[in-house]
């Protein structure tokens, strides 16, 4: 199992672990046994064709959506019956793959509102939230890094496709959570904005484990430490990018001669 | 910072008119006969009841079709409660009455808010619909006929107590309410707290994404609305010294909504013009001075007068500045010349 890589010093430290994940929508499997470890400094690709279960894998590992069967553990805990938001307050932060932002709220007030869930009292009523100055230094310091600075009075749903996408990574980081799931981040972004976007990942990998879901062959193949390949709701292969590229059953299955 | 001070500006807009309005109902007394004394404490009384329908459906977007069960319960515990010939204690009686409508939003609330959309506006019509054939079919509430309220609470606890009575004391502890009612939830909607609920209200898979735990800040809202609407009960039973069961019906859960509306959603002071121009226009169209015979179908007034309103101003009475403002830079863009891209 583990990755024949560089080894880097102190071993590996794994964030977040499934196992045996499985889930039924009435006779379909759309997750099937899938047993797999994400670990700090790691980015860790999971690739596939459209229904290979991707999705459904982060939604059950995030906690939107129940395992039918199987384990999950975010540092050594196990939150296979914890509820999502308890999950994100326990340090795993989410992106989707369709935009899912404030569009009404400023894109600052996006990042605030989504520091302010990992303040000690997220719930304070009288003292006003814009003076709340715990949540406001987390969210400048997250729009910063997205490299969202520059328009942070903007309504968010006013943001180019590429800045949403960089708006849901800053959201995901303003609550400092140390397991990112990054559901195709790179969708429908130009050459310039996937460049900057690997960059940001490539920045985040020393702190966090990060799993990737992501259609662009060429990013993955450039940034992930370890690629998982799903077919059908099952793991097929699991392993450095090297090792991937040279699965004849991954190349029969998926990747067509990449 | 344009933006900085575009926003400075419109606080600036909002806080005039805040203090014009009450301002205005302040110094109202000075020239109001009774008639008007009476009609500004009931525009007041449903000036409460919607804001604490606004917290809901502007600050959390949920809409609730059910609030009247919460106004009624407000309003049937004032009486229920009062003994006999002999008046309460209003230092007592003011906090049971808010706190049973509390407990049945409490409950209302953790039940519909499993639901959501068209569902929990059913769920909320169904339990109130509840409430209301308690009070209408059982002994407990004196049936169809209703229940008077044979004394007037007495504040008798502090020094300088006074009675409850109508005219002019209760105009003024209602307006005190209403003041403390609209700088409370301000405060709340401007809070972490509030901030939560907003983002609920625009993305809920998101907030729960990010580390909320939804539920208990959707209840928590729900249940002090139930309190804040039980307020609004409370001072109606006081003022009319009769309770019925129409106080629960869901005619007056949709015509709260219809003030709401009427206002515009989303904005505190939006009940308030809301529930000033629904109970005017109420008014206007029972007016047989006006009207004459017609008088009595006032509802057929109303109903397209509120049609209109919807169909003209979509962002309701307190939206009409903003409106204009659009039109105008439209047809600036329109005339090609000059560049419209400023915000009037």
């Amino acid at each position: 199992m583990s990755p024949p890589e560089p080894a880097r010093a102190g071993g590996a430290e794994v964030l977040l672990r499934c196992s045996g994940l499985t889930r039924r929508w009435g006779g379909l499997v759309a997750v099937d046994d899938v047993s797999l470890a994400f670990e700090r400094g790691q980015v860790h690709a999971v690739i596939g064709t459209n229904g290979a279960g991707k999705s459904t894998l982060i939604n059950m590992l995030a906690g939107e959506i129940e395992a039918s069967a199987g384990r999950v553990e975010l540092m050594g805990q196990d939150v296979t019956r914890w509820s999502q938001p308890r999950r994100a307050r326990a340090g795993l932060g989410r992106s989707y793959q369709r935009t899912n932002i404030y569009p009404s709220f400023t894109v600052l007030e996006n990042c605030r509102l989504a520091a302010q869930a990992a303040t000690p009292r997220p719930w304070h009523w009288w003292q006003p939230a814009a003076r709340c100055q715990a949540s406001l230094a987390a969210a400048h310091a997250a729009a910063r890094r997205a490299g969202l600075e520059g328009v942070l009075g903007r309504p968010a749903g006013l943001l180019s496709h590429g800045g949403k996408r960089q708006l849901e990574i800053a959201m995901c980081l303003a609550t400092d959570p140390q397991v990112l799931l990054l559901d195709e981040p790179l969708a429908g972004m130009g050459a310039e904005e996937t460049e900057r976007m690997l960059e940001l990942l490539a920045e985040l990998r020393p702190g966090h484990a990060i799993l990737l879901v992501e259609h662009d062959m060429d990013a993955v193949f450039r940034i992930a430490d370890r690629i998982t390949v799903m077919v059908n709701g099952s793991v097929i292969a699991s392993d450095a990018p090297q090792a991937v590229r040279a699965s004849a059953e991954v190349q029969a299955a998926y990747l067509g001669g990449h | 910072m344009r933006d900085g001070a575009v926003l400075e500006a419109s606080d600036r807009g909002k806080l005039a008119f805040l203090a014009l309005a009450f301002g205005a109902l302040a110094l109202y007394p000075l020239v109001g006969g009774s008639f008007g004394i009476g009609l500004a404490t009931k525009i007041m009384i449903y000036a409460i009841f919607a804001l604490s329908l606004e917290l809901l459906v502007g600050g959390t977007g949920l809409v609730c079709f059910g609030h009247a069960a919460f106004f009624g319960i407000g309003a049937y515990a004032t009486v229920l409660l009062s003994p006999g010939y002999d008046p309460a204690e209003l230092a007592w009686l003011l906090p049971a009455c808010v706190g049973a409508a509390a407990l049945y939003a409490l409950a209302v609330g953790a039940l519909s808010l499993r639901t959501r959309g068209v569902y929990f506006i059913m769920v909320t019509l169904a339990f109130a619909q509840m409430a209301y054939y308690v009070v209408h079919d059982t002994p407990l509430g004196g049936g169809t006929d209703g229940i008077y309220l044979n004394a007037r609470p007495v504040l008798g606890l502090v020094p300088g107590g006074f009675e409850l009575r109508g005219g002019l004391t209760l105009y003024w502890f209602t307006f005190g309410a209403l003041v403390l009612v609209f700088a409370f939830l301000a405060v709340l909607l401007r809070s972490r707290f509030g901030r939560a609920l907003a983002g609920i209200r625009v993305n809920e898979q998101r907030m729960r994404a990010t580390g909320f735990a939804t539920y208990p800040y959707k209840l928590a809202a729900f249940t002090i609305s139930g309190a804040i609407a039980g307020l609004a009960g409370f001072l109606f039973a006081v003022k009319d010294g009769f309770v019925n069961p129409e106080l629960l019906s869901w005619h007056l859960s949709g015509a709260v909504l219809i003030m709401i509306i009427l206002g515009g959603i989303g904005h505190l002071r939006g009940a308030l013009i809301g529930a000033f121009a629904y109970v005017l226009l109420q008014e206007f169209f029972k007016s047989e001075a006006i009207f004459g015979e017609f008088s009595r179908h006032w509802l057929l007034g109303m109903g397209f007068t509120i049609i209109a309103s919807v169909a003209l101003l979509p962002h309701g009475i307190v939206g009409i500045g903003r409106q204009l403002a659009e039109r105008r830079a439209r047809a600036a863009r329109g005339g090609g010349k000059e560049s419209a891209d400023e915000p009037a």
